[in-house]
């Protein structure tokens, strides 16, 4: 009796043992590749399915409020180790994706020793993720609603501050084969028409120049994300899209860009700022002073943004 | 205490307290992995705002988006079991060149992640997709159109059914429809009177899993279909956008998809004893 309890102890312990080694490496192996993709898919292309995908898992590690608190917390202690210049972790919105990560680069020639490491997602994702109490130093939103969210909820040290705008454009198929020649032709019930819906940024954009306007779209889908609406016009399943500028930039010469004069009255604001949980707090002051002085205005413009109002 | 000495080899290795015969420390990981899967759905149950729940869910796009699942799923199920039904024949049966790689084949859409399973099926059915010009030929139009989703959900569900069903095909074997055959009845009348018959518990469990699937579909959908409310946008669908915006609802809703994945999950438990999923 005595000896079958002593080895089912000590298999009790085996596992243990085992269960905990699995869980330290995974951890760790988990910490570590999340900020090496967001750093890699950040330079790899843009099309539109692998920016999507890589979006949705760069928010996979941190977007529940279980998983996220283990590899949070074993990246952050990684990074401490190595240099005291420290890694600055910037939350910024998807669309800002290739032009922060150029900014990064020379933030990062500017301060030797220090690394940046990004997390591109949906603002509002972005939002449910730092009140979660994932830890980033710096906050950058697609929209200032967002920016309000944070700040209310007490995530944000001093004022946000504006960086940059956006404006909406028509995208289409490469050589508009529907003819769209401006913003009302997309009231057109020949024209398959795509856009964000209304819960989001682009889509609240694109009901207000509807409004303004007074051309009513029957859109035949209100996608989740502008990236979702450039899939659908890349992919030719779609005669148009509302997109922002700087999505149309990107896209390159998979679309046509339609512009229209009504867009310039529905402007998109970008706040960027740092945050009270930050454990960089002066390296996350000099990346907002980055993205708001020349240097990164200038990265900003080359990629379609125009200033802040 | 009077039984240990005479089965001492048994004592040693069993978990006497249970009469499984398993090693005790199996059972260790056994309820973490437990916990690990029960534990989100409490924290969900939690979450719940249950003094606006009932408002939360029969808002106007919730019920467009349920019935639009139900609409959907039904009808891709029967699909899934139109087509589903001779692949399983066809594979748990017949013996031909290549029906290992056949069968690999028909597995795919089960491991292919279903955002790649959207673009694959955009590039076949969209509409400048391999068949696009044939479908606009014909006046289909697919594109954004409750087709599409239907496709998506037929496109991911359809392994399940066939997985379920060539499991059971083969433990009935074959003996049965051999007697059949050689009493005279033909082979239709042995697949219609003996076959089905026999594995009929691995057809409606496999056919249920299909509709739980379907029901479930999301990335698919959302890569080929589009999201427009009573058209394209389903359950999943309006609760990844109510996410954006109301995360009480989008909590309300992903307890009513859980509700009916467990409703789903114990009648196929109870009717496919035999079946092999």
């Amino acid at each position: 009796m005595n000896r079958p309890r002593l080895s089912r102890f000590r298999g009790v312990a085996a596992a243990l043992t085992a269960l905990c080694v699995v869980t330290v490496v995974v951890s760790c192996s988990s910490g570590s590749s999340s900020t090496a993709s967001s750093t890699t898919t950040a330079a790899a292309s843009s099309s539109a399915a692998s920016s999507s995908a890589a979006a949705n898992s760069s928010v996979a590690p941190s977007s529940s409020k279980a998983t996220s608190s283990s590899p949070a917390s074993s990246s952050s202690t990684a990074s401490a180790a190595p240099a005291a210049a420290g890694t600055l972790t910037v939350f910024a919105a998807a669309s800002l994706k290739a032009t922060f990560t150029e900014i990064g680069t020379i933030f990062q020639t500017e301060n030797p020793g220090s690394t940046v490491t990004f997390n591109f997602a949906g603002s509002s994702d972005l939002v449910t993720q730092l009140t979660a109490g994932a830890p980033a130093d710096v906050f950058a939103s697609a929209d200032t609603s967002n920016m309000t969210k944070a700040t209310t909820a007490n995530l944000v040290s001093g004022t946000p501050v504006n960086f940059a705008s956006n404006i909406l454009t028509i995208v289409t198929p490469p050589g508009n084969p529907a003819g769209v020649t401006g913003f009302a032709d997309l009231a057109n019930p020949d024209v398959s028409v795509v856009v964000c819906a209304p819960q989001v940024p682009c889509g609240a954009a694109a009901a207000t120049v509807e409004t303004n306007t007074g051309v009513e779209i029957t859109p035949v889908s209100e996608e989740n994300s502008v990236t979702d609406v450039l899939g659908k016009i890349t992919s030719g399943q779609a005669d148009a899209g509302l997109v922002y500028v700087t999505d149309a930039k990107n896209a390159g010469d998979k679309v046509t860009e339609v512009t229209f004069p009504e867009a310039a009255a529905v402007v998109n604001v970008y706040p960027i700022a740092s945050l009270s949980a930050a454990t960089q707090p002066e390296l996350a002051t000099e990346f907002v002073d980055l993205v708001t002085g020349p240097e990164g205005q200038q990265v900003l413009a080359a990629a379609g943004f125009k200033p802040a109002p | 205490m009077t039984t240990a000495p005479k089965v001492p080899a048994r004592s040693k290795r069993g978990w006497a307290g249970t009469g499984s015969g398993l090693p005790g420390w199996v059972f260790l990981p056994a309820v973490l992995g437990g916990v690990f899967i029960v534990l989100p759905l409490v924290a969900m149950l939690v979450r719940v705002q249950w003094s606006q729940f009932w408002e939360l869910i029969t808002s106007e796009s919730s019920i467009a988006a349920l019935w639009l699942s139900l609409k959907t799923s039904t009808a891709s199920t029967i699909l899934v079991v139109l087509l589903g039904t001779p692949m399983a024949l066809v594979l748990a049966r017949a013996t031909f060149p290549g029906l290992r790689f056949a069968r690999s084949l028909v597995l795919l859409p089960l491991v292919l992640p279903p955002v790649v399973g959207g673009i694959a099926l955009i590039y076949t059915f969209g509409r400048q997709g391999l068949l696009g010009g044939t479908l606009d030929f014909l006046g289909l139009r697919i594109a954004f159109s409750t087709t599409a989703v239907i496709i998506a959900q037929t496109f991911v569900a359809l392994p399940f059914l066939v997985l379920s069903l060539e499991g059971s095909l083969r433990t009935a074997g074959r003996r049965y429809e051999a007697v059949a055959a050689t009493l005279g009845a033909r082979p239709t009348t042995v697949l219609r009177r003996v076959t089905i018959p026999l594995v009929l518990p691995g057809l409606i469990s496999g056919a249920v899993l299909a509709f739980a699937r379907a029901l479930g579909e999301f990335g698919a959908t959302l890569t080929f279909a589009g999201s427009l409310q009573g058209t394209t946008r389903t359950l999943p669908l309006e609760i990844y956008l109510q996410r954006e915006t109301d995360p009480d609802a989008a909590v309300a809703l992903s307890l009513v998809l859980v509700v009916v994945a467990v409703l789903i999950v114990l009648a196929t438990r109870r009717r496919a004893t035999e079946g092999s999923l």
